[in-house]
């Protein structure tokens, strides 16, 4: 399903937030990254290091403080008239991370997914609503029972099944998934990865997918980028970004994942990243290492980093 | 090795609205001195509950104990009177909790709650007390210790946090660490650093530990034994390799197989375990776990397995072990995971 085609094109992307006394936190600064129809992107990071804040800013969420996000070669966070709004809402939905606040307590489940069928008027009558709402409900494994229950009488797992059903019930194009199973048990959250890689095979879809649980991030997406204190410090191939990790930060990141293999554990040796090793004759730079593997890195960096890929 | 610490036959449950939900149905396992036990399981398996009868930490308002006897060194600990626990609780017996925000006394500084337990268990002078707040601020890895112990929690962060509850739970020398999720509201590089701690802790001063994760990784990184609890039972035990590397339990299959690893092949359905876990208002009759199991047989809906028999480490609570049930291969995908794992092992040794 990957195609060459640019979905997606962040350009040089800021989120600054007043933090008052004249202080601001640059929790996005500077990131730019493009996504290709059909692929998973995966961004991981720590907390704080402003994955979360970049896929609300990709979504409007937030306004941007500088920097382009170009949908299908438009730039979205231009000013746009409601025609234009209304349609970008509808390519680019969302999906959240805590599946209880993210879905109204007051609202039927039905209501909750035709939400979007009722605003872009995608239906013509109740009798078809109440078919889209079912068929939404089975796509995600759910049965057309439950579409006049409330939020409440549903685990996390359901929950989070319906906060997918929302958002695919406008038929978008790019899903931004920011940590949709980390609040979920283990089980739980195998099936509704499955669910989504299935829904992506199915419909086509293009997922950004936001999380902090590396094994699972490699998992499901095709190429990932790593963030660390709002900047991308890396930018790889899935394979490639575990087989070569470069930047220490996110060779540090990969040495500190456990793995469920206890022989693997008792040898595990971790790296501690130490910014201070890190070259400051001048202003990092993300540069291409590799093709399609970007690094961010000063220019002796870059050289020196370049030595290593070779050795190995 | 000597048993510390023996759960027989717990049962606990909590009287709701709802009706009687019966968390524990059933639990026994032994505590060795000096080893980590992990219990591992989903939220709702009973694991913590388990942990806070130990700790009797449990409200008396709407619990009922209806079986069972936790022995700490020889005594049924269930039978304490409530100012009898209070000399076991932080001196015998300590807890780390999962959330270091919500765990620490936002008004109080650290150092004061470190010396708390130091001078109400071992009679210690607050000077007294205080030097010894710093040096255990300066055993869990907190820089300038001198100062630090005169903060309130809310200057660390997070990780930091988690090192001052540490410290606490360490400050009387306890036996016996009850560690729950320590590390689930945490970075996994700040995780890393936290379980290196507390195992050179734990060589330092030969306590033991109970660990309560649902992170298989974590477990498979700090554990000498393991216990899968599910539904308010332990559905298998054994040693960490007993249980990733021979897993018997279908459950424990599950589990195994819904944690990717950094090597899978994505084009790879994960494994999963289907539907959720019951509800133990009603808890089903049989093996609880059998609406979930593909591997179910038809006396898993009338009677509850026993604790099988693998080796004298391991057991599991699954018909599948009987002599006269058919035999179960481990599903594919699993079994070509411990396989890998197995052989990466090997071709380590060789190099």
């Amino acid at each position: 399903m990957k195609t060459e085609e640019k979905i997606l094109e962040v350009k040089n992307l800021k989120k600054y937030f007043p933090a008052g006394r004249g202080k601001v936190v640059k929790a996005v600064d500077d990131i730019s990254f493009d996504i290709y129809k059909g692929e998973t992107f995966g961004l991981v990071g720590e907390s704080g290091s402003g994955k979360s804040t970049a896929g609300r800013t990709i979504i409007r969420l937030y306004d941007a403080t500088d920097g382009e996000v170009l949908f299908k070669g438009k730039n979205v966070h231009a000013k746009l008239s409601k025609s234009e709004q209304l349609k970008f809402n509808r390519q680019m939905q969302m999906i959240f991370q805590d599946p209880s606040s993210s879905l109204n307590p007051r609202m039927t489940v039905m209501d909750i997914i035709a939400e979007g069928l009722d605003v872009h008027h995608l239906v013509k009558n109740e009798k078809e609503r109440k078919k889209r709402v079912e068929e939404l409900l089975e796509a995600v494994g759910l049965n057309k029972e439950h579409a006049s229950r409330f939020p409440h009488e549903f685990s996390g797992g359901q929950r989070q099944r319906i906060g997918i059903a929302r958002a695919l019930a406008v038929e978008p194009e790019l899903i931004i998934c920011d940590e949709p199973i980390s609040a979920l048990d283990v089980s739980i959250q195998a099936q509704v990865v499955n669910l989504l890689k299935r829904l992506q095979k199915e419909r086509g879809l293009t997922y950004l997918f936001i999380a902090h649980d590396l094994s699972m991030v490699k998992y499901i997406s095709d190429r990932i980028g790593v963030m660390h204190l709002g900047h991308m410090v890396e930018l790889a191939d899935s394979d490639e970004l575990y087989k070569n990790p470069i930047h220490p930060y996110t060779k540090s990141l990969l040495s500190a994942v456990p793995l469920p293999d206890p022989n693997y554990e008792r040898n595990r040796i971790r790296q501690v990243y130490d910014p201070s090793q890190l070259d400051t004759s001048e202003q990092p730079q993300f540069r291409e290492i590799r093709p399609r593997h970007w690094v961010r890195c000063t220019t002796k960096e870059f050289e020196k980093y370049k030595r290593e890929l070779e050795g190995k | 090795m000597s048993k510390l610490l023996e759960v027989k036959d717990l049962q606990i449950s909590f009287n709701t609205y709802g009706g009687e939900v019966q968390a524990v149905r059933g639990v026994s396992f032994d505590l060795n001195k000096g080893e980590t036990l992990a219990i591992v399981g989903e939220s709702g398996s009973g694991k913590s509950v388990t942990t806070s009868a130990i700790m009797g930490l449990l409200p008396k308002s709407n619990t009922q104990i209806k079986n069972g006897e936790i022995l700490y060194k020889g005594k049924d600990i269930l039978k304490f009177s409530e100012k009898e626990m209070q000399k076991i609780r932080g001196k015998e017996i300590s807890m780390v909790f999962q959330d270091p925000m919500s765990s620490l006394n936002p008004t109080m500084k650290v150092g004061n709650q470190i010396a708390e337990g130091l001078i109400k268990h071992r009679g210690l002078s607050k000077a007294e007390a205080k030097e010894k707040a710093i040096e255990l601020l300066r055993k869990v890895g907190i820089p300038k210790p001198e100062l630090r112990v005169k903060q309130y929690p809310h200057q660390f962060s997070g990780g930091m946090r988690q090192r001052v509850v540490i410290a606490i739970a360490l400050a009387c020398n306890p036996e016996i660490i009850i560690a729950d999720e320590p590390t689930t509201a945490l970075d996994v590089t700040i995780q890393a650093q936290i379980l290196e701690l507390m195992k050179e802790m734990q060589k330092d001063t030969g306590c033991s530990i109970i660990f309560i994760t649902h992170d298989l990784g974590v477990v498979a990184n700090v554990a000498d034994r393991v216990a899968v609890m599910y539904a308010g039972k332990i559905v298998e035990v054994g040693t960490v390799d007993d249980i990733f590397y021979n897993p018997k339990h279908p459950y424990t299959w599950g589990l195994l197989g819904s944690m990717p690893t950094l090597d899978d092949n994505e084009s790879e359905e994960l494994y999963t375990i289907p539907g959720t876990p019951p509800d133990l208002t009603n808890p089903p009759k049989g093996d609880a776990f059998a609406p979930r199991n593909k591997y179910a047989l038809e006396i898993d809906t009338m009677y509850e397995p026993p604790m099988f028999k693998v080796s004298d480490t391991h057991y599991a609570a699954t018909w599948l072990l009987h002599e006269n049930a058919p035999k179960v291969e481990l599903p594919d995908a699993i079994k070509k995971r411990i396989d890998s794992f197995l052989t990466k092992q090997q071709g380590g040794n060789k190099q």
